[in-house]
């Protein structure tokens, strides 16, 4: 066996330079080229007991398609990660791969670990650059499928049942299919060229895609089990209610929800000059929150042209967001305004002109060794800004559960279903993604969504 | 894709369009909205359900060329097709059990206000309509409210039809001469309704105004269209349109309204100038 490449370090992603890339919507990550992901892929030992496989919430069979990469079978590579993975170009770009598979990989313990995101990409990329061939059109067994939301839930139970021969249908409520992937994570990080390819390849497939549907409104769940005779349904709605502060000023003109401002920005192309659906060009934007929807509102609104500040109640070490985001925002000029909790929005002439915010400190570790942030009596800040996102979290849609009779959500409006098989308290209802444990994470949402497919099939296999 | 079957001119801005939207027409209730975007680069835009047939599955729609998006609308033709079309979306004007409803529309409310009307008509509801227009060429539906109505009053800011004044002055007169009614609908610019909500307040009379904020996504995802409603926040997509009217800041809707102004203005001279140029 070849020595393997002892580099403490990862090979570094080529990307666009900072001062470059905060003023424009490109793609900043450029990716591997075919000989660093080569010399990238010595970098693994094929450890036998293979940790960084469990850190993977679909263990994708990582030392064996990183031993492709390495010989250079980059095809063959691809095909032992969509043996587990129906999203790998998207994966490879937004998995927090520093609490995951990369966590758990021995290379970690001394230096950086290997750079599995970035090989998974790459190969992904590959595949979708040089195999053109369409994926054959599976005979037909007559069953017929509903999924409800086209995120990468919905995506990959449809995807999976479709190489089955099932009939499927996806209902998703906006113009778009994609979900998140579309309407949320922007094009500099996410190019929604991507997100289209993984559609077409569903469509080429047999899967039909009706946009504007919202089921519970245009037509809800009963109906399509009962009038238009599908046998099972996926639940993969999301959960894409905005939370608001409930502060004082909140609605004054100039304060966002990050997903309408991400929604105009990436669905409605608001950033491009010819664009007809209006955005606000903030000249200094306050973002209230650290996870990845934060660092993705804060970075947009930079491109626009704004000076920007995130605030957040705990400390750098608690932000939730992607290691990577942060730093690109960090290196692209965005500030931290840490222990700060707003707590009224000041406004003039009916706009925010600031925001007043509470100093926080960290308390002393309670039992479950956390750290919780508490007020500072007395202590506030003022920060001007003309915008204001939130970005605080999002729940789970009520419109599905108002519409369906018998089917059991969480108070705070999570879809109950089993977790090993996404089945509902509804007969032949299946559910999971966000709609069913909150905001999570693509890759979290895939999996659930090919848990109910497998599930699905035996389901409907049985009825005959 | 949305085949337009039919298309109508109501006055020299309004235009009505009848459009196949099976889905949507199977479902549809008075009070409530579609969105649509005219083509792949439009806007998404909110609009009424003024009418819809289950049978034909046709959804209509009244609309009145404002700006960019409604002009782009107006720019298609019968037999064309809209890109998007989603509804039925909001909640439906709840009607029951009412015997007796005074409906008050503005201007291209009125198209909301009418199939309101109708629906309290077929209920065996007494229907006021009042209704009122800056002048005489301005009017639409004029057939179709007295058909539905028990009273019809038809009042214009420059006395050109009707009688000359604002509809407030026409509902405090028929409070005043002893009409009870159970319930005031409203629907019109936001000044109106304010205006509307003042009066009745004074006679305690319940009123229910349709807001129509600026909307995106219409299912509750993005916020845009939020209020505040007797205090609290709420997103008139999926709380409203409809509202109790002496619960709703006025003032914050109306600042709200204006938050793209600029960027409308601009696109409606973008518009214009397309217009002039095709007309040469
Ligand atoms: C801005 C942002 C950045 C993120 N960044 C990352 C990241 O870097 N890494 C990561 O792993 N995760 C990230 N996430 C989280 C991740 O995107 C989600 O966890 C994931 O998309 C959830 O997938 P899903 O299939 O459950 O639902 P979604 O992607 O939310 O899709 C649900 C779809 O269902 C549709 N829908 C909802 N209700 C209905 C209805 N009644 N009828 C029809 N259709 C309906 C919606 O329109 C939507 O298209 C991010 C999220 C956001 C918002
Ligand atoms: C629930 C609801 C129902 C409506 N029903 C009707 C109707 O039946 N007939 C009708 O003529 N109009 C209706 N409207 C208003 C209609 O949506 C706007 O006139 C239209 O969006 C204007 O777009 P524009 O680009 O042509 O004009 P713009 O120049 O962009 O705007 C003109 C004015 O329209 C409003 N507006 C702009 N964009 C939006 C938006 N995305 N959502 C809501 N309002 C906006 C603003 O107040 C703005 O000042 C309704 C609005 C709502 C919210
Ligand atoms: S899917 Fe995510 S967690 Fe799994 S190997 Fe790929 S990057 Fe790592
Ligand atoms: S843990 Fe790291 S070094 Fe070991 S097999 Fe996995 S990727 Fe390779
Ligand atoms: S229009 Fe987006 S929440 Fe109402």
């Amino acid at each position: 066996m070849e020595t393997p490449n002892m580099s403490l370090v990862k090979n570094k992603m080529p990307s666009q330079e900072p001062d470059v890339r905060n003023k424009n919507f490109d793609e900043v990550a450029l990716g591997y080229t075919a000989e660093m992901a080569i010399d990238e892929a010595k970098r693994c030992l094929h450890c036998k007991h293979r940790p960084c496989v469990s850190g993977c919430p679909v263990q994708i069979d990582i030392p064996e398609f990183i031993e492709e990469v390495k010989n250079g079978r980059f095809e063959e590579a691809y095909q032992i990660i969509s043996r587990s993975s129906s999203l790998p170009a998207v994966c490879g770009r937004v998995c927090p791969q520093e609490s995951q598979c990369e966590q758990k990989c021995v290379r970690g313990i001394k230096g950086e670990p290997v750079a599995i995101g970035r090989l998974e990409r790459f190969v992904a990329d590959y595949h979708n650059a040089n195999v053109t061939e369409a994926p054959e059109k599976p005979a037909s067994n007559g069953h017929k499928v509903a999924i409800i939301g086209s995120g990468p839930s919905g995506l990959a139970c449809a995807g999976d049942l479709a190489k089955k021969g099932y009939d499927v249908t996806i209902y998703e409520a906006l113009h778009v299919a994609g979900g998140v992937l579309a309407y949320g994570i922007p094009e500099f990080r996410l190019p929604k060229s991507i997100v289209q390819k993984e559609i077409d390849g569903l469509k080429a497939l047999g899967v039909k895609v009706e946009t504007n549907v919202v089921v519970g409104k245009t037509i809800s769940i009963d109906e399509l089990k009962e009038e238009f005779g599908y046998e099972t349904v996926f639940i993969g709605s999301g959960a894409g209610l905005p939370k608001f502060m409930n502060i004082p000023g909140e609605n004054l003109n100039g304060v966002y929800s990050a997903n309408e401002f991400l929604t105009r920005i990436n669905l409605m192309k608001a950033y491009l000059p010819d664009s007809k659906t209006p955005i606000m060009r903030p000249k200094s934007a306050v973002i209230v929150g650290g996870g990845n929807v934060a660092m993705d509102a804060a970075r947009c609104a930079k491109r626009l042209g704004a000076d920007v500040t995130i605030v957040y109640r705990r400390t750098k070490d608690e932000l939730p967001a992607r290691a990577e985001e942060v730093e690109h925002a960090e290196e692209e000029g965005i500030k931290f305004a840490f222990l700060n909790s707003p707590v009224e929005v000041i406004g003039e002439n009916g706009w925010v002109k600031a925001v007043k915010c509470q100093q926080m400190e960290l308390s002393e570790p309670d039992e479950s060794g956390r750290r919780r942030p508490v007020a500072v009596e007395g202590k506030f800040n003022e920060i001007e800004c003309d915008c204001m996102i939130m970005s605080i979290g999002t729940s789970p849609n009520p419109l599905i559960k108002s519409t369906t009779e018998g089917l059991d959500t969480e108070k705070w409006g999570g879809i109950v279903a089993d977790e090993a098989t996404g089945l509902t308290s509804r007969d032949g209802v299946y559910a999971g993604g966000d709609a069913v444990t909150g905001a999570a994470t693509v890759i979290l949402a895939m999996g659930a969504g090919k848990v109910a497919a497998k599930a699905m099939d035996e389901y409907m296999q049985g009825l005959k | 894709m949305y085949k337009i079957i039919r298309k109508k001119a109501l006055n020299p801005t309004v235009t009505l369009m009848e459009v196949d939207a099976p889905l949507v027409a199977r479902k549809a209730e008075p009070g409530q909205f579609i969105i649509l975007r005219a083509n792949a680069e439009g806007e998404r835009i909110p609009l009424t359900i003024a009418g819809y047939d289950r049978e034909k599955g046709t959804i209509t729609i009244i609309f009145q060329i404002v700006g960019g998006a409604t002009e782009t609308l107006n720019s298609l033709s019968e037999g064309d097709y809209i890109a998007d079309f989603v509804g039925p979306l909001g909640k439906a004007t709840e009607t029951e059990g009412l015997k007796k409803v005074a409906v008050v529309g503005g201007g291209v409310g009125c198209a909301i206000a009418f199939p309101i009307a109708k629906k309290l008509h077929e209920i065996g509801c007494e229907v006021h309509s009042i209704v009122g227009f800056r002048s005489e060429d301005l009017i639409i539906l004029e057939d179709e409210f007295k058909e539905v109505s028990d009273k019809y009053v038809l009042m214009t800011d420059d006395g050109s039809a009707g009688e000359k004044g604002l509809v407030t002055n026409a509902l405090e007169k028929l409070i005043e001469a002893g009409e009870n009614y159970d319930e005031v609908i409203t629907i019109g610019p936001l000044i109106m309704m304010k205006f509307v909500t003042l009066l009745t307040k004074k006679y305690n009379v319940k009123t229910v105004v349709s807001m129509n904020p600026i909307m995106v996504d219409g299912t509750g995802m993005c916020g845009g269209c939020r209020l505040t409603v007797g205090g609290k926040t709420k997103f008139a997509c999926v709380d409203g349109p409809d509202f109790d009217g002496f619960e709703v800041d006025f003032d914050e809707a109306m600042a709200r309204s204006a938050t793209y102004k600029p960027f409308e203005q601009k696109a409606r001279e973008e518009a214009c100038n397309l217009f002039r140029m095709e007309v040469k």
